[in-house]
């Protein structure tokens, strides 16, 4: 019988860069007054979201793909500006920059929107991976043709994203489609005041001014739920707690999530989450 | 013959695209954090040997490839086909034509052990080992006692392959041990 590979794949080195950056990253928000929260891993309810696909444990319930309703939960219920560092889980997604299970830092600030965020987002890059400037760039600059099909679009972006090259850069101004659960820009709701963070190609972070309307949020999960059903995905019951707390009140803020194992990729130069993670 | 699910691509594996047996050299999944997934891959087409590349939706299929790779024989050329016997003790023979050849041509010496690719039980390409010894048939006259001199010259071999950058003591009836995979000299055997 042939030895199973058993040998972590990240060398020493890549461990102490992910140990650093954990350490600056909590450094960065206390500095800040953002609270450190830990929300269950695994919930009795999951996203709507048709392209975020989770992985359910019989019994219990969904791994989560994010923090964000718990952490959502939690602002509703008066907790300040907060953030997690923890595992998400998403099904079937595996390669070079994708794993099933993967660090996310996610956080939220209070009365902050879109743009303030992008600032402490730029910040938090630069004192983990060193200052560099951001360039700003809209989805349709990325994209070109925004008049296509959403199956087009995402290829399209996945594409030129890649090529965006060497560089840091926000993209924003997401069609209204895209929103996800970013409020739809007051001055123009033909967009959300959503952003992206790509750095050297990579998709890094993802943010929103959040959206508070209850309404508006159970109009979205059916309209995920529609669009499940008619590519034959596995149905999900929107999550009635977090639509409770979103008709308490959530406070305005605005929130984005990082992936971390990708920031600790870039910091030790690899292009591959081989190069840091330790098992997979 | 199976389908294969883009969850299931992997390199090496043989499939069908545009009706050509094809063997999977990357796949990349490609995924905007919320957009739909994507699978990108490259395939080496079996039968011209050019690299394609395909993007593919997750959860998408292709049909499998009946392809196999055989370690066999080489007996003899006809001048049309050239014919290759299994090596597992059933004498079972094949006979691949020139497309399937192709380049390996000029490094088939009778007896050696090729790959030969079959496609439905039919030769598709023929991969010569990745050393061959030749014998010398063309070639300037050899500098008797020049081992060390550093210049080279070209030289024809007995399947009619003329390879470049042979050492000048090289004489016509020598042995050379040939690298098929890059067609250079690598060493003289006798």
């Amino acid at each position: 019988m042939t030895i199973p590979d058993w040998r972590p794949l990240a060398d020493l080195s890549a461990l102490t860069t992910r140990a650093d950056l954990l350490d600056k990253t909590r450094q960065f928000f206390a500095a800040r007054d953002v609270i450190e929260v830990q929300t269950p891993l695994l919930g009795d309810a999951t996203v709507t979201d048709p392209d975020v696909e989770s992985i359910p444990v019989p019994g219990y319930g969904f791994l989560q793909t994010s923090p964000e309703y718990f952490m959502k939960r939690l602002l509703s219920a008066g907790v300040p500006s907060c953030y997690q560092l923890a595992s998400a889980f998403r099904h079937d997604e595996s390669g070079s920059r994708h794993n099933p299970e993967f660090t996310m830092l996610e956080w939220y600030r209070v009365g902050f929107d879109d743009v303030a965020l992008r600032d402490e987002v730029a910040a938090l890059c630069d004192t983990l991976l060193g200052p560099a400037t951001c360039e700003t760039l809209t989805y349709a600059d990325v994209v070109g043709d925004v008049e296509r099909p959403r199956e087009e679009l995402d290829l399209a972006f996945a594409d030129a994203s890649e090529r965006l090259g060497p560089g840091r850069y926000f993209i924003i101004d997401y069609p209204a489609e895209q929103a996800a659960l970013a409020r739809l820009r007051p001055d123009d709701p033909t967009v959300a005041a959503r952003f992206e963070l790509v750095i050297d190609g990579v998709e890094v972070a993802n943010g929103y001014w959040e959206l508070t309307n209850a309404d508006e949020h159970r109009r979205r999960f059916a309209a995920d739920l529609a669009r499940r059903e008619a590519r034959g995905l596995p149905a999900r019951q929107p999550d009635e707690k977090f639509l409770a707390a979103m008709a308490e009140g959530l406070p305005d803020c605005a929130g984005v999530a990082v992936g971390f194992d990708r920031l600790v990729m870039l910091s030790v130069g690899s292009r591959s989450l081989d190069g840091v993670l330790t098992f997979r | 013959m199976a389908t294969y699910s883009t969850n299931e691509f992997k390199a090496g594996l043989k499939v069908l695209l545009e009706g050509d047996p094809c063997s999977i050299l990357e796949n990349e999944f490609v995924k905007p954090g919320k957009g739909q997934a994507f699978n990108r891959v490259k395939f080496r087409n079996l039968k011209s040997g050019r690299v394609w590349e395909r993007t593919f939706k997750s959860g998408e299929s292709i049909e499998g490839a009946d392809v196999m790779d055989l370690d066999m024989e080489y007996l003899y050329t006809d001048g049309e086909f050239w014919h290759f016997m299994r090596t597992d003790g059933s004498f079972e023979q094949v006979a691949a034509g020139e497309a399937a050849v192709g380049e390996a041509n000029q490094w088939l010496k009778e007896q050696d052990v090729c790959q030969v690719t079959l496609w439905n039980d039919d030769p598709i390409a023929v991969t010569p080992p990745n050393f061959v010894e030749l014998e010398v048939t063309e070639t300037d006259p050899g500098l008797k006692g020049d081992t060390a001199s550093g210049g080279t010259k070209p030289a024809t071999l007995s399947t009619g392959a003329t390879i470049k950058g042979v050492p000048l003591f090289v004489n016509i009836g020598d042995v050379l041990k040939i690298d098929t995979r890059t067609g250079e000299y690598v060493s003289r055997v006798r």
